[in-house]
């Protein structure tokens, strides 16, 4: 609470949307009024009332539930991803930069080779191949931003590996995961973190794009990105279906970046 | 105006603070007043920490980290800096008052040439033209014993040596005239013979161009030669101030006597002589790139040999680039020799790491000169110490609580710092974490990488006896890599001097005064400063050596290019014999000749 107290008010308000948008993606199917593809209401795309706090869709499903589902569909898919992507690209990262020499010269290169497919055209490729499901979704967005993470995961090991607390621990004799966890990373945990907090935004911009088009979150299930796409001919008489998962994504990915940008460079609370 | 009783340079009352957050502020340095009459040298002398930058900063009317000036009077000639707005400052920084800072590589734009920086504040001050301003620019140089000042400033900041830069910096200060010099630690960064030939340099071009100067520094033998007054700065608030000769040789107040003890380091008693060698290194090479028939692409040591008994300490000397660090790093296996061997206490060591035995290692520790990067600033002082004391001795839970405890007793720290991280130390506190880290695994060999160069002198005096005192009861051989000639002294029983990586002598301590030396180690003894301010003029009347712009390879004397007694037809053709006599060897032609009547302890070859 103190930390929370410590970053600056746009910090806070980043905060407390990431925050929201957790609790909802957590607590999702408990607090959702209706059940996720049921037809509530004779009418579409009708305006908000006291039965239906957001209105309802193209087909008269109650747009808050389906809103909460979809909320938790981009929120978990996006975090597990960002995780991943990071758990992996930095693993990768710091063999690399502790063995040197010709695997890192090798890793590096190959991750070159990688970021330079374009990321939506690599996943739609995939997506076409094997057909869309949620694991899919979760590795192909995890492969995208591995070699980001990489990139900058290696450059923070390469510069801490020649500090001379590394040589000491070398000359005390240690093996490679002791330098590589104990000695290098802690030192690179907040600027990862960061890096994390990005590639989640990433991630939902990039699941919801995915949805928009129509090959991420199936039906009747839907993400975020689903939501918009499937009430798209609601925009014209400004429904409040294509709306709220419009607001849904832009609160949530400006809330995770303001976060990041509060969080203070180089570590220290 | 022209009152000649008036002091050139007036500060009363001056007090500089920063805001904290939350509203409050906090003063940095307070109530300093001085006056400097014209054409003399103050110096301002304190720890880091002390206000010193920030005093000499104030006299340009400027304030690091968003400080707050206030006084009731800074004067500089007839200008009022204290009341001056931004637009007058401009026009009085590097042009009325100009500012020498203590590192010149990062003074100097590394892309443009010297000259055209040089002249800079002629130019942005609309004061000559650019014509006129290169040709004062090349008189400067001249008189800075500059080499070849026609072309010099053509050349860009990386081709040329680190005291000449400094030097070229002084120019680019002076070359407007100012009525104030701030000269900014000037000499730190460089070794103590560049030194000397700086000091001598800045203090006639001072003297010439009749400018006031301010000149900041730790060093209490610099000041003696440079300074006519000095102001001891404690805590940001004066201590003592007076005429150098007084503050010098009778300091009235407890600091500015500590800080005189402390630049003076006392002899110690030798350690036990001959014991049984525990480390000895026989003919090592060593050096980066591929290695090649024992030779590496670029070598850094050659052919070094010595050895080291129980509980003596031996004191490794020479500028930077000598191959000092490189020597601490081979012992250690850190940088495997590409020739050579290692010996501890009998058994040869392998030249890497990963073939050295957990036991081998654990008996030969480093300790890292900077222990701002030398500490992982995530981990707490206890993991610090507890890791090798887990690691060697697979001591855990209560007992490795017990051991950092002791530990910290040891090296006389408080045991509660122990749950502190590492980057909340202070930096002589810090350096204790290092020396316990290297304790606790209770070697045989304690490497000293420069361990006291980056700090205070009072707190690096505290840490070599601190030092010295372990080896005495613990019986630990230290080897004490320095490029402080008087530190090396008082401290070790044997000295090694290293010249472009390789032993040009090797000399016990009882056989240190009187014997005849290598013309390097003469060099080196001549140039540490004493505190005696007639010492730089005393010395002056020799030039300092020019820097080699080549280096000598192959098998000549490698000092051949900056020798002042080269034999003609022996230095320049035969490679140097190793001359050995009782507790001295010498790698010199010079030595056998000079003293004929040592001609019968001498034993000429390759033995030892």
């Amino acid at each position: 609470m103190r930390w929370a107290a410590s970053l600056p008010l746009s910090g806070r308000i980043g905060l407390a949307l990431v925050v929201f948008w957790l609790l909802v993606a957590i607590a999702g199917p408990m607090i959702a009024p209706y059940p996720v593809g049921r037809f509530v209401d004779q009418e579409v795309f009708s305006p908000l009332t006291g039965q239906f706090w957001l209105g309802s869709d193209y087909l008269g499903r109650d747009v808050l539930s389906r809103l909460i589902w979809g909320a938790r569909y981009t929120v978990m898919l996006a975090a597990g991803a960002a995780a991943l992507a990071v758990l992996a690209g930095t693993s990768v990262a710091l063999f690399a930069a502790i063995r040197g020499g010709w695997i890192d010269e090798f890793i590096s290169r190959a991750m070159d080779t990688l970021i330079s497919i374009p990321s939506k055209i690599f996943s739609l490729v995939l997506v076409a191949a094997f057909g869309s499901s949620l694991p899919l979704l979760l590795l192909i967005a995890a492969l995208i931003y591995i070699p980001g993470n990489y990139r900058i995961a290696r450059a923070l090991a390469v510069n801490l590996a020649e500090m001379d607390f590394v040589a000491v621990a070398r000359a005390r004799g240690e093996g490679a995961l002791h330098i590589a966890w104990r000695e290098i990373l802690p030192n690179m945990i907040h600027p990862l973190l960061a890096d994390m907090g990005l590639r989640f935004v990433f991630v939902v911009l990039l699941l919801s794009g995915l949805s928009f088009l129509g090959l991420g979150v199936q039906p009747p299930y839907a993400d975020l990105g689903s939501l918009v796409r499937e009430n798209i001919s609601g925009l014209a008489q400004g429904s409040s279906a294509i709306l709220s998962p419009a607001l849904a994504i832009a609160s949530l990915t400006v809330g995770a970046n303001l976060l990041i940008d509060a969080l203070k460079p180089g570590g220290g609370h | 105006m022209t009152d000649p009783a008036r002091p050139a340079v007036e500060v009363s009352g001056l007090c500089i603070s920063v805001e904290l957050p939350g509203g409050s502020s906090r003063p940095i340095v307070e109530d300093i007043s001085f006056a400097i009459p014209k054409g003399e040298v103050l110096a301002l002398i304190g720890e880091s920490g002390s206000g010193k930058t920030t005093i000499a900063l104030a006299m340009m009317g400027y304030s690091r980290f968003g400080g707050h000036i206030s006084a009731d009077c800074i004067r500089v000639g007839d200008m009022r800096i204290d009341q001056m707005d931004a637009a007058g400052l401009r026009r009085l920084r590097g042009s009325r008052v100009a500012y020498i800072a203590q590192s010149a590589a990062a003074a100097f734009n590394p892309s443009r040439t010297i000259i055209a920086q040089v002249i800079e504040p002629l130019t942005v001050h609309g004061l000559a033209s650019p014509a006129a301003a290169r040709q004062r620019a090349i008189d400067l140089f001249r008189e800075l014993a500059l080499p070849w000042p026609e072309t010099i400033g053509d050349r860009y900041p990386h081709q040329v040596s680190g005291g000449q830069l400094q030097r070229l910096m002084a120019a680019m200060a002076l070359i407007t005239g100012p009525e104030l010099v701030i000269l900014d630690e000037p000499t730190t960064a460089l070794d103590v013979t560049t030194q000397v030939e700086v000091l001598n340099v800045f203090k006639s071009a001072l003297a010439k161009s009749g400018a006031t100067a301010i000149y900041v520094s730790h060093d209490l033998a610099v000041v003696a030669q440079m300074a006519d007054r000095i102001v001891v700065l404690k805590d940001g608030r004066i201590a003592e101030q007076g005429e150098a000769a007084a503050v010098l040789h009778q300091p009235q107040s407890d600091y500015a006597k500590t800080l005189l003890a402390a630049s003076q380091p006392v002899e110690r008693a030798a350690g036990p002589s001959r014991a049984d060698s525990v480390l000895s290194v026989e003919a090592v090479h060593a050096g980066y790139g591929r290695i090649r028939e024992g030779r590496a692409a670029m070598p850094v040591i050659a052919d070094v040999s010595f050895e080291l008994g129980k509980g003596q300490s031996l004191g490794v000397i020479g500028e930077s680039g000598s191959g000092k660090s490189t020597l601490a790093r081979v012992i250690a296996g850190l940088l495997p020799a590409s020739a050579g061997t290692v010996r501890l206490g009998g058994e040869t060591l392998a030249a890497g790491l990963a073939e050295r035995s957990k036991e081998q290692l654990r008996r030969v520790q480093i300790v890292f000169q900077n222990a701002d990067t030398a500490l992982n600033p995530a981990q707490t002082v206890f993991d610090t110490l507890a890791r090798p004391l887990a690691f060697y001795h697979g001591i855990t839970g209560a007992a490795a609580s017990d051991r950092v405890a002791r530990l910290l007793e040891t090296i006389q720290l408080d045991p509660a710092l122990a749950r502190r991280r590492t980057a909340e130390l202070s930096g002589g506190q810090k350096q204790r974490v290092n020396l316990a880290r290297a304790l606790a695994a209770e070697p045989d060999v304690l490497l000293c990488d420069e361990v006291t160069s980056a700090l205070d002198t009072v707190v690096g005096a505290a840490i070599l006896e601190l030092i010295d005192g372990l080896r005495r009861d613990l019986g630990i051989a230290t080897v004490f890599i320095s490029h402080d000639l008087s530190m090396v002294r008082a401290f070790c029983d044997e000295m090694l001097v290293l010249y472009a990586g390789q032993a040009v002598e090797m000399c016990a301590k009882e056989a240190f005064p009187g014997s005849a030396h290598h013309p390097y180690t003469d060099l080196l003894v001549a140039s540490v400063p004493e505190l005696d301010s007639a010492w730089l003029a005393s010395r002056g009347g020799q030039p300092g050596p020019a820097m080699p712009e080549a280096q000598v390879t192959g098998e000549l004397c490698r000092f051949l290019p900056r020798c002042p007694l080269v034999i003609t037809g022996t230095c320049d053709r035969l490679p140097p014999p190793l001359i050995t006599a009782p507790g001295q060897r010498v790698l010199c032609h010079r030595h056998g000749k000079a003293e004929p009547s040592d001609q019968e302890h001498l034993v000429t070859g390759a033995s030892r």
